[in-house]
């Protein structure tokens, strides 16, 4: 039975902003589903406030809503559109909550929509731990023992029947804040308690713990014929404890017997058909003992999930679009298979190689938490390699991780190995547990004790073990044997060591020299990769696409077309500062490239994304973005170009190299991009063109950097010369907080001066992005940031248009834009900050390539300024292009950046020059106000329309607090301050009522927001101490969800939100609608 | 320790022996399951064959003592990427190259089986050798060219067992038939008649969990004596080679099929459709894995299956005969029933080992087909 004809229009949820735990595979997902059913002529309307998405293109759906997620928003679209049916499945959990909500409050039944995919109850069975349980025991599987407890006696009674170690798993905590693990009564006694404290409904959950168990999660998909297929096992390096999304994962599973595998195949179907997924793709993850191989359900998402984006990669199969055509009616047997075009989507995957996946993390960006795995994901993003074994795959993995490592090594310490030191290092999981199993084999620690400490697989810890004894091998042969080609050894040893992954820079490592030697040897003995196919049958087919990975094996299948190709290098992983914006550039340049009649090849190695899906470019490189790797995919390609400035930082960094191995790089020159980003460099040039910079100097010394504080004044921004991306930045405002920066943060070296800028307080900024051919430059976007200067870009809120500055001070920044884009030669994008003070515009940096902000300049202009970027890159002319004429404006857009506070308890949720969010949300109204209320919601602030509104703010922001205060008190809120803001409130007559500051005992400040009663919480602070002070106030505010925000800019907007709100009611339009009312 | 494996078309491949010295022949196909390794080393369907593993890491979870299809490793030789020395799993008895050098079969690892494989898709299975004391590939393509053909070997008289046995709930128990032939079934469910042409285990054990009583013969048991063990209902195995060869056997079975409900499996489907009077031919490469899909067209419900048969048969001018599975990636038959009488086969193996468990109704299918 083909599709169904009796739905015509389509709701999909997407996933909203990147947060830890969901990110890009939901965009990847979702444009999957979008572009399936457009393809089977269903009119489709869209949901996600994420501008940085490929799927809200306004080109992809019907109609497509970039407004927040949540129920009462998505009604009133639901109310406009009339879709028949919504498909709850592809949009993470958000997307599915979203649904259920709107299933339970009845929206659904009242305007006719359909779930399709899951339904409710089905939602209901798989989600609910009581339910799920119930139906896990009805099909004779078993899951961990568990128990509800109210209070400390509940817990304590349920010790009786749960044995230790126990996991405490609070209820409705922003993922798993206050969970913990219970070794013992005592234990049980301290993170109970916390546990209950911190749930909103005083409820945690206590489960027996199958810690250091085996985990394993297989990916299934479903068609309404009660077909089933599974699409990938994996197999977690991590054993139980540790979120699968911050385990190192392997794909297919390693370590099962086919009698093991298949009873785990057999219950995955069972599930399937208990919990009654009707259609599309779910995954569902065990545990087995290791001990006697007893096997535990632990969980299944009804949806697709990261995993399933993973399972997808992994095997070329595509879950998303496959799940989205089963769900309008269509059987697996009836969906072709795209890689084979022989065979249908009814099949199993099976795969020839090996795929690993690392996930990446930041634990540097947020100081006080600790770098401690557990049960709450903490990862911000993956990586994943493929390799023809487990060992190459993992090398691949690592130096794909882009952390400064270059395979599995570690920098050991001189002297006798300290294992003691390694053992406490190995018994609780962390971030960069596998280097230090390296460092424990190197010191030669044995498997079992490893095993002992670990409960990593002894499969696992061999081929780590493996690893390292190659690794000696080749330390030793270098002492023995002279590195020359002509030597007969060299050959096998090095053709031995490629094939286990080692790369260049990890061999020169190891033999005490550069990379280029290494590589230069490699290919005077011929020994370079060859490419293999993703292709889902293991070689038993003919298989069509495109999709690639570099082994050492010794034939060759791939050969390079005869085309002109144009290369795109990706951004790699995720990571706080670079993430699905420059995905979504990459992926308009290939896009631009297939327009233009020419072929792309795509190389990234992050399977989140859409740039890795298989028909997104021509030729997909799965491969890390290492010199090495690029270089040799190059020589082997042969491109006319290649695109350095869209993936963000990763490529950037090998522009030069790249260049200098004489590859061409197309766009903006390497050269121009040193010239911005060179500190003496970028200051000749400012010079060169007049412009405004505020006072700075360059200290090499802690005395240095005191004479410069002295003379350009405090506040200073100082930051260490080396790091990128706001790290280690921090705002100044005396020679004792100075000292305490060096102590801290330095190391004072000649070669790592420290930068100080003068710090202009209260200054507005402006980003600008632009686009250039080398003559004419359009100025697309010019962006009012909302927060004053001091908080990074990327985590402060930005308005197109901008609202409070003047004309003629834009039209200066407009001046400042072209010069500097002329001056710089730059053909593509350039980005640029500047900041406003006393009338003066001062150019804070300038980065001549794609930034963070194009994906929603882009969506808020209706220009699409990557596609454009890449024709000028390839010839194109502005005049001709005319971006200009495709400028849309008439509505404010507002960016707002979300952030991931809640992962990490303990962490000042205080903004500062170093960036901290993870992704970044739009609102779009034609008031300013709205737009900024809709950014808030859509970053999951729900403003009051009623209650109270709690104000403590510092000396100098007191008078900037009377305008949103009376605008507040104007429209009914009532208003609690503390002592010296309430004073002040109440000499400008407006009514406040005293709280207690933390200190000031009790009921204080937080008493009160734990009692709810407070609905918005401003609150601000200035130097060290205070915000000290005031830090446990904001983490309660997050922790209890009470909206907050920590500068005046925000309030103001906020006032102003609640005042439009009042007025005009929140209204939804589509893009669509907003473009074409547009002037 | 150097190996070289050579096909008889000349083209050859490296790799390292880890059983030690040796040298092994047969026709090399390949096995796309992900798991499984020991159900297919010990699988009566590969002799006389090599089978090169599209995973590229085996050995990982060992060997045990339960996962066997047969009492002995029955593949000629076998071909993996990387074979993992020390393996991890609970019931893991021994490595498998411990394994193999205990059965004197040789395992090569380092080969570039995808080279390989996509070698064997495009020119269809072959001949090979692989040795460690013939260093000339050339002289080793000249030992694969005069090897025998698959085509017209009988090894299924070679696979399966010489004397009759019972499958007991511990395994196989030599069976002794009385003076008169008839034989003592000792528990009460349906009998059944077994004829082993290198039946794998699994089938016995699904049978026997159906409830039925079995007694295993050897391929050329006759009709009479047949007759004279008096069973409810006769199955026909798995087994290696070219059914069209087995005109003896063909012979016996349309005897069979007269008196008696008859059932096969792989071989045994082979050998049915041809007593039927339906043709043979030499699949391309043949299917080899677990990630077959099969629709039954009685229910219209897909079933994942394993694959392992390297001809197919044609019934399509027989229209007694009803085709009841076909495989949805290239359409050949993989199931047929008669209209009217109670027989019905099976291309794939519904009893696994290694591979999903989907088709497992069939064997209850069949008790039922025979109780009717």
């Amino acid at each position: 039975m083909p599709k169904r004809t009796d739905i015509k229009k389509i709701m999909l949820i997407g996933s909203g902003p990147i947060i830890i735990g969901q990110a890009c595979e939901f965009d990847y997902s979702g444009t999957q589903a979008l572009k399936a059913l457009k393809e089977e002529g269903y009119q489709v309307v869209l949901v996600n406030s994420n501008p940085a998405t490929i799927m809200t293109d306004p080109d992809l759906a019907d109609q497509t809503y970039i407004e927040p997620i949540e129920p009462d928003t998505v009604a009133r679209i639901i109310a406009r559109e009339k879709p028949d049916a919504l498909l709850p499945t592809l949009g993470g959990q958000t997307g599915l909550n979203t649904a259920v909500a709107l299933s339970e409050n009845g929206v659904l039944e009242k305007h006719g929509v359909e779930l399709i995919g899951a339904s409710l109850p089905v939602i209901q069975k798989a989600e609910s731990r009581e339910l799920f349980r119930k139906a896990m025991e009805n099909i004779g599987l078993k899951v961990p023992k568990s128990g509800i407890a109210r209070n400390m006696d509940e817990a304590r009674q349920w010790t009786k029947s749960i044995a230790f170690p126990i996991i405490i798993r609070p209820a409705y905590t922003l993922g798993g804040t206050g969970g913990g693990i219970a070794y013992n009564l005592e234990d049980l006694e301290e993170k109970a308690a916390y546990g209950l404290s911190c749930s909103m409904t005083n409820e945690i959950m206590l489960e027996e713990s199958v810690l250091g168990w085996k985990e394993f999660e297989l990916e299934v998909m479903r068609d309404k014929n009660d077909n089933c297929v599974i699409i990938c096992s994996i197999e977690n390096l991590d054993p139980m404890g540790v979120h699968t999304g911050d385990s190192i994962t392997v794909a297919p599973s390693q370590t099962l017997t086919d009698r093991e595998y298949q009873a785990m195949r057999n219950a995955s179907l069972d599930i399937m058909r208990e919990i009654g997924v009707e259609t599309g793709g779910s995954n569902v993850q065990f545990a087995v003992n290791p001990e006697n191989g007893e096997m535990v359900v632990i969980e299944m998402n009804p949806r697709v999930s990261r995993s399933s984006a993973l399972a997808s990669k992994a095997t070329g199969f595509p879950i998303a679009k496959i799940a989205a055509k089963l769900a309008v009616g269509y059987t697996l047997d009836e969906i072709p298979n795209d890689i084979t075009r022989e065979t249908m989507a009814s099949f199993e995957p099976t795969i020839d190689y090996c795929v690993v996946k690392i996930p990446r993390f930041t634990f540097e960006k947020f100081p006080g938490s600790q770098d401690l795995l557990g049960t709450s994901m903490k990862s911000v993003g993956e990586t994943m390699a493929i390799g023809r074994t487990c060992k190459e795959a993992l090398q691949k993995g690592l130096r794909s991780l882009e952390t400064g490592h270059i395979g599995l090594t570690t920098v050991l310490s001189p002297g006798k190995p300290d294992l003691e030191d390694i053992r406490s290092r190995l018994r609780f999981p962390h971030s960069l547990r596998i280097f230090t199993l390296h460092e424990a084999f190197m010191a030669g620690m044995e498997i079992q004790e490893l095993y002992a400490l670990t409960s990593i697989d002894p499969w696992f810890l061999r081929q780590i073990q493996d690893l390292v004894q190659m690794e000696k091998e080749l330390r030793t042969f270098s002492l023995e044997h002279s590195l020359s080609p002509e030597n007969p050894y060299l050959r096998p040893v090095l053709t031995e060591a490629k094939t286990l992954g080692f790369g260049d820079r990890h061999l020169a490592r190891i033999w005490k020299k550069d990379e280029a030697f290494v590589r230069n040897l490699r290919r005077e003995l011929g020994i370079e990769p060859t490419y293999y196919l993703v292709d889902t049958c293991a070689g038993e087919f003919e298989a069509y696409t495109p999709y690639f990975y570099s082994t050492y094996e010794k034939s060759r299948e791939v050969f390079p077309r005869q085309a002109r190709k144009i290369m795109i290098l990706g951004g790699g992983p995720n990571r706080i500062g670079q993430g699905i914006e420059f995905d979504y550039c990459c992926v308009h340049a290939a896009y631009a490239l297939r327009e233009m009649g020419l072929c792309s090849i795509m190389v990234n190695s992050n399977p989140e994304t859409v740039s890795t899906d298989y028909d997104t470019s021509d030729f997909l490189y799965f491969e890390p973005l290492t010199f090495e790797d690029v270089m040799n995919i190059i020589e082997f390609e042969k491109p006319e170009g290649v695109i350095v400035q869209f993936g963000g930082q990763t490529p950037l960094n090998l522009a030069v190299p790249l260049l200098q191995a004489g590859v061409p790089i197309i766009g903006t020159s390497p050269d121009s991009i040193d010239r911005a980003e060179d500190r003496e460099r970028f200051q000749a040039l400012i010079n060169k063109l007049g412009l405004l910079q505020p006072a700075n100097g360059t200290a090499r010394s802690i005395e240095e950097a005191r004479i410069i504080a002295a003379d350009i004044g405090y506040p200073v921004v100082v930051r260490p010369s080396y790091v990128l991306g706001g790290r280690a930045m921090e705002i100044v405002y005396d020679e004792e907080h100075l000292i305490t920066y060096f102590k801290n943060h330095v190391v004072v070296a000649p070669e790592h001066p420290i930068l100080l800028d003068k710090f202009l307080e209260g200054a507005i900024e402006v980003d600008v992005d632009a686009l250039s051919d080398g003559n004419d430059t359009y100025v697309a976007g010019i962006m009012e940031h909302i927060e004053e200067a001091g908080v990074h870009s990327g985590d402060s809120a930005c308005v197109i248009p901008p609202h409070t500055i003047e004309q003629d001070i834009i039209r200066d920044i407009e001046a400042q834009t072209l010069s500097l884009a002329r001056e710089l030669f730059v053909v593509g994008l350039i980005n640029i900050q500047f900041a406003i003070k006393d009338g003066r515009v001062y150019l804070l940096e300038v980065n001549p390539r794609a930034s963070r902000t194009v994906p929603f300049v882009s969506k808020a202009t209706s220009v699409p300024l990557a596609k454009l970027a890449t024709r000028v890159m390839m010839g194109g002319k502005l005049k001709d292009l005319d971006p200009w004429s495709m400028r849309k404006q008439g509505y404010f857009s507002v960016k707002e950046a979300v952030l991931p506070f809640g992962r990490y308890p303990g962490v000042d949720v205080l903004l500062g020059p170093e960036m901290k969010s993870t992704g970044e949300v739009m609102g779009i109204d034609y008031g300013m106000g709205l737009a900024f209320m809709k950014g808030q919601m859509g970053a999951g602030q729900m403003l009051p329309e009623k209650g109270c509104i709690c104000i403590s703010v510092t000396e100098k922001d007191k008078s900037d607090c009377l305008e949103p205060a009376r605008i507040f008190h104007e429209m009914g809120f009532s208003i609690k301050a503390t002592r010296g803001t309430a004073a002040f409130l109440q000499e400008n007559g407006i009514p406040a009522q005293v709280v207690n500051k933390v200190y000031e005992g009790r009921p204080n400040i937080i008493d009160h927001i734990k009692n709810k009663e407070i609905d918005l919480l401003i609150n601000t602070s200035s130097g060290k101490k205070t915000k000290h002070d005031s830090s446990s106030l904001r983490q309660a505010a997050v922790l209890y969800r009470i909206p907050y925000t920590t500068t005046m800019a925000a309030a103001r907007a906020m006032a102003s939100a609640l005042y439009e709100r009042a007025g005009r009611g929140l209204q939804v339009h589509s893009m669509q609608e907003y473009y074409n009312n547009a002037g | 320790m150097r190996a070289l494996l050579a096909l008889e078309d000349g083209t050859w491949f490296e790799g390292r022996s880890f059983t030690g010295m040796g040298e092994a022949s047969g026709e090399v196909i390949f096995n796309t399951g992900m798991t499984g390794y020991q159900e297919i080393l010990t699988d009566p369907s590969y002799i006389g064959q090599m089978v090169c593993m599209t995973y590229p890491l085996m050995g990982n979870y060992g060997v045990n003592s339960e996962d066997v299809e047969s009492e002995k490793v029955q593949v000629a030789g076998f071909i993996t990427r990387e074979c993992c020395r020390i393996p991890s799993n609970w019931r893991a008895t021994q490595s498998l190259p411990d394994y193999l050098r205990g059965h004197k079969i040789m395992g090569v690892e380092g080969v570039d089986t995808r080279a390989l494989t996509t070698h064997i898709r495009k020119f269809g299975a072959m001949r090979g050798v692989m040795s460690t004391t013939e260093t000339d590939p050339g002289k080793l393509a000249g030992k694969a060219q005069q090897l025998p053909r698959m085509e017209g070997l009988n090894l299924a008289e070679k696979a399966g067992c010489s004397r009759p046995f019972a499958w007991t709930e511990w395994g196989p128990v030599q069976a002794d038939l009385n003076q008169d032939g008839s034989y003592d079934w000792p528990g009460i469910g349906p009998k059944i008649l077994v004829y082993d042409y290198g039946i794998k285990w699994n089938i016995l054990r699904l049978l026997k969990a159906q409830g039925l009583e079995i007694l295993v013969v050897p391929w050329d048991f006759g009709f009479e004596q047949a007759c004279r063990v008096q069973p409810h209902g006769v199955f026909l195995s798995n087994g290696p080679g070219d059914p069209a060869v087995m005109t003896k056997s063909i012979q016996i079975i349309s005897r069979l099929l007269e008196k008696f409900p008859v059932a096969g499996i792989c071989l045994g489907h082979q050998l049915l459709g041809l007593a039927m009077g339906g043709t043979s031919f030499k699949l391309k490469f043949g299917h080899h894995g677990m990630n077959h899909p099969v629709k039954d067209l009685s229910t219209g419900k897909i079933e994942i299956s394993s694959q392992n048969h390297g001809f197919c048969v044609n019934i399509e001018h027989l229209d007694y005969l009803e085709q009841t599975h076909i495989n949805l990636n290239d359409n050949t038959l993989e199931g047929f029933r008669h209209k009217s009488k109670p027989l019905m086969a099976i291309q794939y193996h519904p009893e696994a080992a290694s591979g999903p468990h989907d088709s497992r109704y069939f064997f209850s299918r069949y008790r039922e087909m025979v109780q009717a």
